[in-house]
């Protein structure tokens, strides 16, 4: 299987995107999966257009992506947590 | 990296504000005067939320991260504010959503892409129902820093990358 790109953001790329960051990166050592994890602002998605497979994001994004986007407050709050995890799965083993 | 500032004078009990702007500049004023950030802080932190809210519907009641960029911050901190009256912050990552905030943790870092496991525990708090009641109904603030100090294991962050 090949590397995927995943961006992980939030609005400032220090707080929750860190969490969330660690969150999958667990998750791919769990489940094996090799994936190449960038940490940044949601506004600086634009600069990896080319490059990405996912994006999982705690700010919102109103553009339109050509890779899916995956809302990951859930890690936050701990309400809903597996069904984020169980998507963001769906989509690294595609 | 240096270590992270928390003391009584970083947690205020009943904060008063009918907006959140008033509350922000509360707390970051008092962050302000006891030099942890910049003036620039209050300004960057009611525009980061304005852009980017950072509310959060828990398991029982919500909770605020306030934050903003690094240039802003002298020393890490986070500071705490319970709010007398629950004031309605914007629902992270959810526009049009907002909830009514009890509990604000205002998070003053100072580098980026670090302090995972002081994050982490952060949100383990917010996990617990019975932790906020206990912060939001908790008169002393040597209590509430002696559970928080416990809690987000400050001394463990130390080296942390």
């Amino acid at each position: 299987m090949e590397k995927k790109q995943v961006l992980v953001a939030c609005g400032a790329g220090i707080a929750t995107s860190t969490v969330v960051n660690g969150a999958i990166e667990e998750m791919a050592k769990e489940h094996n999966l090799k994936v190449d994890l960038v940490q940044i602002k949601i506004a600086e998605v634009g600069g990896y257009i080319d490059t990405a497979d996912l994006l999982v994001t705690t700010a919102m994004t109103k553009k339109e992506y050509s890779f899916p986007v995956i809302n990951a407050r859930s890690f936050l709050t701990g309400i809903g947590t597996e069904d984020t995890k169980q998507q963001i799965l769906d989509e690294l083993k595609k | 990296m240096s270590e992270i500032f928390f003391d009584e004078s970083v947690i205020l009990l009943d904060v008063e504000g009918i907006a959140k702007e008033e509350i922000l500049t509360v707390m970051g004023r008092n962050l302000v005067d006891k030099e942890l950030v910049k003036e620039s802080f209050i300004q960057a932190i009611i525009a980061r939320e304005g852009e980017f809210a950072t509310g959060l519907p828990t398991a029982g009641i919500s909770v605020a991260i306030p934050h903003t960029d690094v240039e802003h911050v002298n020393r890490k901190t986070i500071s705490v504010g319970v709010l007398k009256k629950a004031v309605d912050f914007g629902v992270m990552g959810d526009e049009s959503e907002i909830t009514p905030v009890k509990l604000v943790f205002m998070l003053a870092m100072d580098e980026a892409h670090s302090q995972l496991t002081l994050l982490q525990q952060l949100m383990q708090i917010f996990q617990s129902e019975e932790t906020l009641k206990y912060l939001v109904s908790e008169k002393n603030k040597t209590s509430i820093k002696h559970l928080l100090e416990e809690k987000l294991d400050f001394m463990a962050c130390k080296g942390d990358e």
